[in-house]
C-alpha cells in the first residue's frame, strides 16, 4: 500500500484552496471545518472530479501533475469514494450497486457478507435506512479495490441513535482496510473518534494538522479550540506580579489564567474542566461564574449544561444529584491552570460565538 | 366565500372540458361506428395509414437516436451560449409548421442552400417520402429533446460522479446510470414527439407534397378527402383522435417509466 500525497491549489469562488497533505497507508486523516471551507473540494480534487490549478497528487503513481500535464480521469485513479448522502444507484439492487466497480462477484459478495448486507442483497436503495445505505456505499467503494478511501461526511445522514454504533463499526473498518483514508466532517467528535490525525480547514487553508488529543491540548488558535469543543471568552490580559494573568473580559468581569500573555486574548476552557455547584465552593479554583442554567442536554451518561457563556460537561449522575435544570442558579468553577490563553484573532469565523454578560467573581 | 371559489373552479373546468370534448364527440357522432370502420378500408385511407406509420417510425427512431446523446450533452455541460442553443432547439415548438416547410425548401430545395449540391449528386429530397421524415423530425424533435434535457438534468450529478470513481468511463456512465435514470422522462418525451409527428401537416405539405401512397400522411389525407369524401375524412380524424388519446394516456398509465424518482421530468430545461 502506498501513501497518498496531495499538494495542490484550486481556486474556489470566494478563496483559493491550498492544501498540502500526506496520508500514510492504514492512516485515517479527518478534515474538519465549517461548511464552505473547501473540504469536499479537497476530496473531489484527489478523485479527479475537479482539476486543481497547480500542484501534484500521487498515490503510488502520479495522478495529477499540473507541471507535467498529467491529469488522470477519475475512472483511472484508484479511488473508493463514499459520497455525502451516499449517491447510491437508485435503480440498481444492493448487490448490483456493490458489484458495479468490483473486479469479480466474489469480491462484491464477500463485502456484502462482511458488512452484514446479505439479507438486503435484492433491496433497492430507496428501501434502506440511513445506516444501511452507508454500509452499501462503503461496500461499493471497497469493492472497487481502491488504493485510497475518500469519505465525504459519512455520518451526516445518520440519526443520533445509530451514530455511535456506526462510528465504532466504521472505525474498525477503516483500521482493517490498510488504506490511506481521508474523511471530511463538520463534527469534531466524529473526526476525533475516527481519525489518527485531524486537519482543521478554514477558508481553504489548513490551520492545524495534529492528533485529536494534541488539537485539544495545544490548539493553534481560538478557532481550532472552539471547533474542538472549548468555551471561548474574549478579553484583555494583564500579567499580575503573582505570576498569574488577569483577563478583563469584554462582557465585564475578571478571570485568571496560569498562561502568560498580554493584550487582547481568547480565553479557552474545556467543558470537562468546568465544575458546577449550587453554592459558592470553598476550593482552590480561582474562577467562578454565577448564573442561571440556560440549557441541559444529556448525551448518554454525560450532561452538557450551559451557564451564561460557558458550557460545562458533568456526569448525568451529578446533574441529577445537584438537581440541575433550566432556570436553576448555579456556580460554574474552573481552575486558572485549566484556563488557556490564546492569541486573539479574527473571530468572525469562530464556530460557537460566545457572548452575553458574564460576571466572573473571584473566589 | 369558500364555496363560491370552489364553484368558480368547477365552472371553469367544466367550460374547458365541454369546449374540448364537444368537437371531438361530434366527430364520432357524425358517422356511425360501422361506417367509420368501413371508411378506413378504402385505398386512400389504407395508403395514408401506411405512409404515416412508416415515416413516423423512421422519424421517431432518428429523433431518439440523435436527440438522446444531444440532450445528455446539453443537460450535463455548461458552456457559453447554452441558452441560445436550447432556445434554437425549442424554436420549432412555437414556429408555424409552414415556416418549417419553407425553411426546409430553402435548405434542401433544388435551388436551396445544400439542395443544389445534393441534386448534382443525384439526390433530391423534396416531395419524396424521405422529405416527410425530415419534416416530421423538424417539427416533432423539440417535443423529445426538451423533456430529455430536463430528465438528464434531474439525474443527481453525484450519482454520475460515483460511477466515474467506480471505474466507469463516460460511455459506461451514460449507458448504465444516466440512461436508466432518465428513462421515464425519455419515454414520455418520445411518446409526445410521436403523437406530434403523427399530426404533422404544414411542413409536410410544403416540403413533401401530398402524393397518395408516397407522401400523403393521415393529416394530409384528411385534408384531401375533405373535398371528396367527407366520411373518409371524418373516419381518419377519428382514428387520429383515438391513437393520440391512447399515446397520451399511456404516458400517465405506465408508472414504471417514472418510478426512478423523476418527478420533475417535464420540468422545462433550465437555461443558464
Amino acid at each position: 500500500m502506498d501513501a497518498l500525497r496531495a499538494d495542490f491549489e484550486l481556486p474556489l469562488r470566494d478563496f483559493e484552496l491550498a492544501v498540502e497533505l500526506e496520508v500514510g497507508a492504514g492512516e485515517t486523516v479527518a478534515l474538519v471545518g465549517p461548511s464552505g471551507a473547501g473540504k469536499s473540494s479537497v476530496l473531489r480534487s484527489i478523485a479527479g472530479l475537479v482539476r486543481p490549478a497547480r500542484g501534484r497528487i500521487e498515490c503510488g503513481a502520479t495522478w495529477f501533475d499540473a507541471g507535467g500535464r498529467i491529469d488522470r480521469a477519475p475512472e483511472e485513479r484508484s479511488i473508493g469514494f463514499v459520497f455525502q448522502d451516499y449517491a447510491l444507484f437508485p435503480h440498481l439492487s444492493v448487490e448490483r450497486n456493490v458489484s458495479f466497480g468490483a473486479p469479480s462477484d466474489k469480491v462484491s459478495l464477500g463485502l456484502i457478507e462482511r458488512l452484514g448486507l446479505a439479507h438486503l442483497r435484492h433491496a433497492k436503495p430507496p428501501q434502506l435506512s440511513g445506516g444501511e445505505r452507508q454500509r452499501v456505499a462503503l461496500a461499493r467503494a471497497l469493492a472497487r479495490r481502491p488504493q485510497v478511501l475518500l469519505l465525504d461526511e459519512p455520518m451526516s445522514a445518520l440519526d443520533p441513535h445509530t451514530r455511535a454504533d456506526v462510528r465504532a463499526e466504521l472505525h474498525d473498518l477503516l483500521r482493517g482496510s490498510g488504506l490511506p483514508t481521508l474523511l471530511v466532517t463538520h463534527d469534531f467528535e466524529d473526526a476525533a473518534a475516527l481519525a489518527d490525525r485531524v486537519g482543521v480547514l478554514v477558508e481553504g487553508k489548513l490551520r492545524q494538522v495534529a492528533r485529536p488529543a494534541d488539537l485539544v491540548a495545544e490548539p493553534a488558535d481560538a478557532f481550532v479550540a472552539a471547533l474542538a469543543g472549548g468555551n471561548l471568552l474574549h478579553g484583555v490580559a494583564r500579567p499580575l506580579p503573582t505570576g498569574l494573568t488577569q483577563v478583563e473580559l469584554d462582557g465585564g468581569g475578571l478571570c485568571y489564567s496560569a498562561d502568560v500573555r498580554e493584550g487582547p486574548v481568547s480565553v479557552l476552557v474545556y467543558p470537562w474542566d468546568v465544575a458546577l455547584s449550587v453554592d459558592q465552593p470553598e476550593d482552590s479554583a480561582l474562577n467562578h461564574v454565577r448564573g442561571e442554567i440556560v440549557s441541559v442536554v444529556t448525551i448518554g451518561n454525560r450532561a452538557r449544561v450551559r451557564v451564561g457563556p460557558l458550557t460545562a460537561e458533568v456526569t448525568a449522575a451529578s446533574a441529577e444529584r445537584l438537581g440541575l435544570a433550566v432556570g436553576a442558579r448555579v456556580v460554574a468553577t474552573f481552575k486558572a491552570t485549566g484556563t488557556r490563553l490564546l492569541p486573539a484573532r479574527e473571530l468572525r469565523d469562530t464556530p460557537q460565538g460566545s457572548g452575553g454578560l458574564v460576571r466572573i467573581v473571584q473566589g | 366565500m369558500r364555496f363560491a371559489f370552489t364553484a368558480l373552479l368547477a365552472l371553469a373546468t367544466t367550460v374547458a372540458l365541454v369546449f374540448l370534448a364537444l368537437p371531438l364527440t361530434a366527430l364520432f357522432l357524425r358517422v356511425g361506428p360501422r361506417e367509420l370502420v368501413s371508411s378506413l378500408g378504402g385505398s386512400t385511407a389504407r395508403d395514408a395509414i401506411l405512409v404515416s406509420l412508416k415515416t413516423n417510425v423512421i422519424a421517431e427512431a432518428l429523433i431518439v437516436a440523435i436527440g438522446t446523446p444531444a440532450s445528455y450533452l446539453l443537460a450535463r455541460r455548461r458552456f457559453r451560449g447554452r441558452s441560445v442553443v436550447l432556445t434554437l432547439v425549442e424554436l420549432p415548438l412555437v414556429l408555424p409548421p409552414a415556416v418549417g416547410g419553407i425553411a426546409l425548401l430553402a435548405a434542401f430545395g433544388r435551388t436551396g442552400l445544400v439542395g443544389g449540391r445534393l441534386h448534382a449528386l443525384g439526390i433530391s429530397l423534396p416531395f419524396t417520402q424521405a422529405a416527410v421524415v425530415v419534416a416530421v423530425m423538424f417539427v416533432a424533435s423539440p417535443f423529445y429533446v426538451r423533456p430529455a434535457v430536463a430528465a438528464f438534468e434531474a439525474v443527481d450529478a453525484s450519482v454520475l460522479d460515483a460511477a466515474r470513481t467506480l471505474g466507469a468511463g463516460p460511455a459506461r456512465v451514460f449507458a448504465r446510470v444516466a440512461l436508466p435514470l432518465a428513462a421515464g422522462g425519455l419515454g414520455a418525451g418520445a411518446a409526445v414527439a410521436f403523437a406530434r409527428g403523427l399530426g404533422e401537416f404544414g411542413a409536410t405539405i410544403m416540403f413533401a407534397g401530398s402524393l397518395q401512397g408516397v407522401t400523403q400522411t393521415l393529416p394530409l389525407a384528411i385534408y384531401a378527402e375533405f373535398e371528396r369524401d367527407f366520411h373518409v375524412a371524418i373516419a381518419l380524424g377519428a382514428l387520429l383522435v383515438v391513437v393520440s388519446f391512447a399515446i397520451l394516456l399511456s404516458i400517465k398509465l405506465v408508472p414504471a417509466w417514472t418510478r426512478y424518482a423523476l418527478t420533475s421530468s417535464f420540468r422545462s430545461a433550465t437555461s443558464s
